[in-house]
């Protein structure tokens, strides 16, 4: 087990040095001249040059990116063009807030999305099925900033019951969780679904409903345990999605979270804390990405034993 | 023994061989939501085509009317005024051309990259489909918006970096299916004899290979399209997408956000637009996977 976790994670290596390389070389060929921007227009030609030097800038673009690549190697992220801060530090104050809002809305969209999934699953055909399935699709196809936008009007403009953006105590999370959860509650629920109907067409399915077992122990126990894999997959993708890519929610309801932050970054040219930030996104996906599979092997004991045999 | 005539059957029925067009068409006829969704893309089409004829541009569009600003649904404009007295209804039907127009060229182009790098790999493997599914895995991986903002972002908005932005998603996802139908198709025996009648790699791909992997190209198209109007929008709502003044929907909801407190309507209408729009794709794309593939249906 231990074995192959090390191997995942050696595995993480060329995706982070693809990912680091394309927006290392991405960012610095779009910057135009960093050290004008940071000393302004007023700056001597040598104060520039003193500049370009003390940041590295002089030399040939694949030298840089080597040295920032070595600096990561020992934890080093760099620190910021713009105000001299240490991109780590900056990428540790927001991210607990990125997970706050990631886990309380994968945790939303779960609670209500894999029971509807199972119930839809169960009533194939009828009108709570059709009409369980239309909400989902309706839940896919809506814009989530617009949801946002929808949430703020009704529950603080209309009601006043909820704050409508910022970060201030536990009802300041309920908005922007429910924004982000939704839309992934629709995929979960039609991920439910079909794989349930999946698993209830099989024939261990029809043997534990002849020999009588009853109807919930059959869905919970037998159906539900091998449906779970495609259901966990729908889960980490999701959240793995929000972990980086809730700029529009976090933009929406002002949530001082990673993605509205390397979106901030990326408009200021402030390369160090852009590929700091999504180096450190990447790593984060990568870890989600190993979680998943390991919870994979918590439901489903072949694949466990696949685990064990490799380690 | 008594002579029985033999009549003919003339009652006996001819069954003609479907084409697989017809075929699916058949069953997509008896799927309602489809044909919902198939009605609304078309009338938006429709409206697309009708509003670049019927409005004024620069007058109906974008001209301002101050006396007429912040005004509520009403016979007059149906769906009320912005904060510069430019009717809402209008704009949402003159902004379905960006919406349609972004979304069907970045699922255009994506389709081009994407089979063509999705057919490589797969036609080819070994060193070239493990390059290429390495960097399409990073590109999957990563949320298609956040790879949409960083690619506008720096390369400043323009037409064509929204399309190329809003491609990458398509891209990988079409190279991801092309590439497993590739793999399956390769192997067959008219793949071999075509080969050894000398036909060149090339063609073969195009002649015998895609052909056989168009049905789940075509539900996809229909998915996709649906999910960049989305994106768009939100890189518009951002900022970084189609500039204002032009009726983009992800950018009037953006300018309708600092107006939610006084004028909400602003916020609702463009939404539905872009909501309606997707689900009818959603719902026509569903549709046609259950269409093309009867097995698949749930």
């Amino acid at each position: 087990m231990i074995k192959y976790i090390l191997k995942r994670i050696l595995q993480m290596i060329p995706a982070i040095l693809i990912t680091s390389l394309l927006i290392f070389v991405g960012m610095n060929l779009t910057s135009g001249d960093v050290a004008r921007t940071i000393l302004g227009d007023r700056a001597s030609e040598e104060q520039l040059q003193a500049k370009r030097v003390e940041l590295g800038l002089d030399k040939p673009i694949i030298v840089q990116y080597f040295n920032y690549m070595a600096k990561l190697c020992t934890g080093d992220l760099g620190k910021s063009y713009i105000n001299g801060k240490d991109v780590f530090t900056e990428f540790q104050s927001r991210f607990p807030n990125t997970l706050e809002l990631a886990f309380t809305a994968i945790l939303f969209a779960s609670i209500i999305s894999i029971p509807l999934g199972i119930y839809t699953a169960m009533h194939q055909n009828t009108w709570q099925d059709t009409t369980g399935m239309v909400a989902a699709l309706f839940g896919v196809s809506m814009p989530n900033f617009w949801l946002g936008l929808l949430l703020i009007l009704l529950f603080s403009v209309k009601l006043g019951w909820l704050p409508s953006g910022g970060k201030s105590g536990i009802t300041s999370i309920i908005l922007p969780a429910i924004t982000v959860g939704l839309g992934q509650a629709a995929m979960i629920a039609r991920t439910t679904r079909s794989s349930m109907l999946d698993v209830v067409r099989q024939d261990y399915i029809r043997t534990a409903r002849a020999k009588g077992c009853p109807e919930h122990k059959v869905i919970y126990k037998h159906a539900l345990g091998n449906a779970m894999i495609p259901i966990i997959t729908a889960v980490g993708l999701q959240l793995s999605n929000i972990l980086t890519g809730s700029v529009l929610a976090e933009t929406v309801f002002s949530w001082p979270g990673i993605g509205r932050w390397i979106f901030d970054n990326i408009s200021k040219r402030d390369t160090p804390m852009v590929t700091g930030g999504i180096i450190m996104c990447a790593i984060v996906m990568c870890i989600v990405n190993l979680l998943v599979d390991l919870v994979y092997a918590f439901f489903d004991p072949r694949i466990k034993a696949q685990y064990v045999k490799k380690g | 023994m008594a002579m029985v005539a033999v009549k003919k059957d003339t009652s006996e029925k001819v069954y003609k061989s479907r084409s697989m067009g017809a075929e699916t068409w058949r069953r997509l006829k008896k799927n309602k939501g489809a044909i919902i969704g198939l009605i609304f893309f078309i009338l938006l089409i429709a409206v697309t085509i009708f509003s670049s004829f019927y409005f004024n541009y620069d007058k109906d569009i974008i001209g301002q009317n101050i006396s007429q600003r912040l005004q509520g649904p009403s016979a007059q404009h149906l769906l009320g005024t912005d904060q510069v007295g430019r009717d809402i209804l209008y704009r949402i039907l003159y902004g379905a051309k960006y919406s349609l127009t972004i979304s069907c060229g970045a699922v255009g182009l994506g389709l081009i990259i994407g089979v063509i790098l999705g057919s490589i790999a797969g036609f080819h493997g070994g060193f070239i489909d493990d390059l290429i599914m390495r960097i399409t895995d990073v590109l999957y991986a990563v949320p298609n918006i956040m790879v949409a903002v960083i690619i506008v972002s720096l390369f400043g908005a323009s037409t064509l970096t929204l399309l190329i932005a809003l491609c990458v998603y398509a891209a990988t996802n079409f190279a991801r299916i092309t590439r497993a139908s590739v793999m399956t198709i390769r192997g067959e025996e008219y793949v071999e004899s075509a080969y050894s009648i000398g036909l060149p790699t090339w063609k073969i791909i195009i002649k015998h290979i895609l052909p056989n992997c168009l049905s789940p190209i075509i539900v996809q198209i229909t998915l996709l399209i649906g999910t960049t109007i989305i994106s768009a929008s939100s890189l518009s709502f951002l900022g970084i997408g189609v500039p204002a003044p032009a009726p983009e929907w992800g950018a009037m909801l953006s300018e309708g956000r600092e107006y939610m407190r006084t004028n909400a309507y602003m916020c609702v209408f463009p939404g539905l637009a872009i909501m309606f729009t997707v689900l009818a794709l959603n719902l026509l794309g569903d549709g046609l996977r259950d269409a093309i593939d009867p097995k698949l249906k749930r």
